[in-house]
């Protein structure tokens, strides 16, 4: 069962950007439609073009059973890539070639009719998505069960909130039973408790054994779904395999923050701030921290003159600016309140493991001296990085969309039943 | 496991043929957008599919008052209301098919963007929806088939089918060509009505062609709607003899149109979704 299913042989993709030619007279037009009278239809018009090129050489396939992530940048060539794999527009050279039927999912509910009831709608779609009509009547009780849409079946979907919309037009897409899945980002649509049983659904499709290509935003949905992965960037594959490594590579490149922050030594302050990086027990390391692995922030500073009373402090922050916890060197150690003397130093905070929500986060570090008058000598932004989620928080174990607020313990929650009866 | 199909996606250059085991495959989905359109179409109307009858009633109405009893015009013998009738029952069915077919690859572009299918299935399904308000036209002109005590022969009642068919490809031959051209250039939604009406002065539908002068009869005949509407009223409504040349030469043309606009078609069929 390890037989390619789809095969993507160097496939690139170009559109004309045309710039039209200020010049251009009616006359102009006339005088060469009459000279070649089908020109016009042809496009091949007296403009001056620029090719874009939305996918080169791309590269990839994918086995029986594989369920493939794409990830990448808004405008890198996923869409386009994957409006090839679904046979709506065709590549300028190279081939694809893929066993099976196809069913993409590009966007819920396409072909709706606004006017049609929804019980019309789910046979109108169902044939669009290109399913046989004996195949929707089969499956439509399950499909409106999971809608949940029962007494609403004959009212038209014009009518409808846009919730319950969605939520048929998803209904209608989770039981196409193709060979190839392609699906784009539909899983972001409805609520929460919606949200969550696609997922479940989508997680049932997969486990079916049935081949999938997924294109999202989303690396939780991608590292929770997919057995591998490739990130495309401007056209062309850059990384591919292990959805882990994939997705880490690409939120690595994501950041535009600094992993490790540097500064020259300053003989005027008493105390000058040297470095700030993030360790990984040892070593140091990138970006990136796992969900389920300690945050260690090193913090090196100079002292360039004996002093007393001071301290260094951080503040953790969420990358939208909004200050989580601020955290200082003599919490736990008074003793650092006494005088320091000259030297290099280096101290490391601990920010533990299955607290911070994935997501990314800042580091502003700071020495005062706690004297009166207080003096600061260094406070600056340092370094950002991002907590990543690979499948241990509690959001991700338990295929949820999301989950607010910038931490994610595990709470220990005891449940017992108390009584047999209720208070009614 | 074993797989029916292979798929290979490669470029697409220059003439493409026509694909029929899969537009067979996708039967459903044709008859699927047939009952759609005709589910919508009289929606949220209070009289609903009587618009199918009053329109081109009203119509004929109109046209029998203007050029029947004002202008005098001719009509082979055969009271003009009849004549005018006959001659529209046809005539709709050409121009709202072609209107519809025209305008189908751009009131369908979120589908044509997100899915595939046999694009053709577009084009020809809006073709089958005016058959419905032919069926009922026709009704009514059995109708007035008895309030003037015409009875129809039994050679006009057999060519129906045929004429019917002969409009369609017309029709649909020239809507997939100009619904290819529609998606590139929006000017065709404004220049159709016009080409539209002024087509109906090239079609006697009501007039008989028996009043253009012989020299320009060449210019009617080139019309595949003319063979079609003479005939069937010959065949229908009596008066003259059935011109099979003419009937013919309509069928060649009509023929000739509907693969042009096939052919046409299949071959811009690729940059559809990229230009919509």
């Amino acid at each position: 069962m390890q037989d390619e299913i789809i095969k993507v042989n160097n496939i690139s993709k170009s559109y004309t950007i045309t710039h039209r030619e200020s010049y251009e007279t009616i006359r102009d037009k006339v005088t060469e439609l009459a000279k070649k009278p089908f020109q016009m239809f042809a496009g091949r018009t007296h403009t001056e073009k620029e090719k874009f090129w939305a996918l080169r050489d791309v590269q990839f396939s994918v086995k029986q059973g594989e369920r493939l992530g794409i990830i990448g940048r808004n405008g890198a060539g996923k869409s386009t890539l994957l409006k090839i794999l679904s046979q709506i527009t065709y590549p300028t050279a190279g081939d694809v070639m893929l066993r099976g039927r196809v069913a993409s999912l590009l966007e819920v509910g396409t072909g709706f009719h606004p006017e049609l009831t929804g019980r019309e709608n789910i046979f109108l779609n169902g044939a669009i998505l290109g399913m046989k009509q004996s195949e929707i009547r089969k499956k439509f009780d399950e499909i409106v069960a999971f809608a949940e849409i029962e007494q609403f079946l004959d009212t038209p979907v014009k009518r409808y909130s846009s919730g319950m919309y969605v939520r048929l037009a998803f209904a209608v897409a989770a039981h196409l039973e193709p060979e190839i899945l392609i699906i784009d980002e539909v899983l972001a649509v409805g609520d929460t408790q919606f949200q969550k049983k696609c997922l479940g659904k989508m997680e049932d499709v997969a486990k079916g054994g049935r081949t999938i290509l997924f294109v999202s935003h989303n690396m939780g949905s991608i590292h929770k779904l997919c057995d591998s992965c490739i990130w495309l960037d401007r056209g062309k594959v850059v990384a591919a395999g292990d959805p882990q490594n994939v997705i880490m590579q690409y939120l690595d490149y994501q950041s535009k923050g600094r992993a490790i922050f540097t500064q020259e030594h300053q003989s005027k302050k008493k105390m000058n701030l040297r470095k700030v990086f993030l360790l990984d027990g040892r070593a140091q390391i990138g970006r990136l921290v796992n969900f389920d692995d300690d945050v260690l922030i090193a913090i090196e500073y100079e002292i360039n003159q004996e002093v007393n009373n001071c301290l260094v402090w951080f503040t953790l922050s969420s990358g939208d600016g909004i200050e989580i916890l601020c955290s200082t060197d003599y919490d736990l150690h008074p003793e650092l309140k006494g005088p320091r003397s000259k030297g290099y130093y280096r101290t490391t905070a601990v920010i533990p493991k299955k607290v911070l929500s994935p997501g990314s986060y800042n580091i502003l570090v700071g020495i005062n001296s706690n004297n009166l008058p207080s003096e600061t000598f260094d406070r600056i932004e340092t370094i950002s990085f991002d907590v990543v989620d690979n499948g241990s928080s509690p959001k991700a174990m338990f295929g949820e969309m999301s989950r607010s607020g910038f931490l994610q313990p595990f709470l220990d929650w005891q449940t017992q039943k108390v009584s047999e009866k209720t208070d009614s | 496991m074993a797989y029916q199909e292979v798929t290979t996606i490669k470029p697409k250059k220059g003439w493409v043929g026509v694909n029929v085991k899969e537009l067979w495959r996708y039967r459903e989905l044709f008859f699927i957008f047939v009952w759609r359109d005709i589910k919508i179409r009289y929606k949220q109307t209070a009289i609903g599919v009587l618009w199918a009858i009053l329109q081109p009633f009203l119509l004929m109405v109109v046209f029998s008052i203007f050029f029947g009893s004002f202008a005098k015009m001719p009509s082979n013998g055969v009271p003009y209301p009849i004549f005018v009738f006959s001659g529209l029952l046809f005539w709709n069915y050409f121009s709202v098919s072609l209107t519809n077919a025209s305008d189908s690859l751009v009131s369908n572009e979120n589908i044509l963007k997100k899915i595939y299918f046999p694009r053709l299935i577009l084009p020809l399904s809006p073709t089958m929806t005016p058959l419905v308000d032919f069926a009922i036209a026709f009704i009514v002109l059995i109708g007035m088939l008895f309030y003037y005590h015409f009875t129809p022969t039994l050679i006009g009642i057999v060519i129906l089918p045929l004429l019917l068919f002969t409009s369609f490809l017309s029709a649909s031959g020239l809507g997939m060509f100009l619904a290819a051209i529609n998606v590139r250039y929006r000017d065709i939604r404004y220049a159709l009505p016009f080409f539209i009406q002024s087509l109906l002065f090239v079609t006697p539908v009501i007039y008989p062609t028996s009043i253009v002068s012989s020299q320009y009869q060449w210019i009617l005949k080139l019309n595949p709607m003319t063979g079609i509407i003479e005939a069937a009223r010959a065949g229908i409504v009596g008066g003259k003899q059935i011109d099979f040349t003419l009937l013919a030469i309509s069928g060649i043309i009509a023929a000739a149109i509907f693969l042009f606009g096939i052919f046409y078609f299949r071959k811009t069929e690729r940059i559809f979704a990229d230009v919509a």
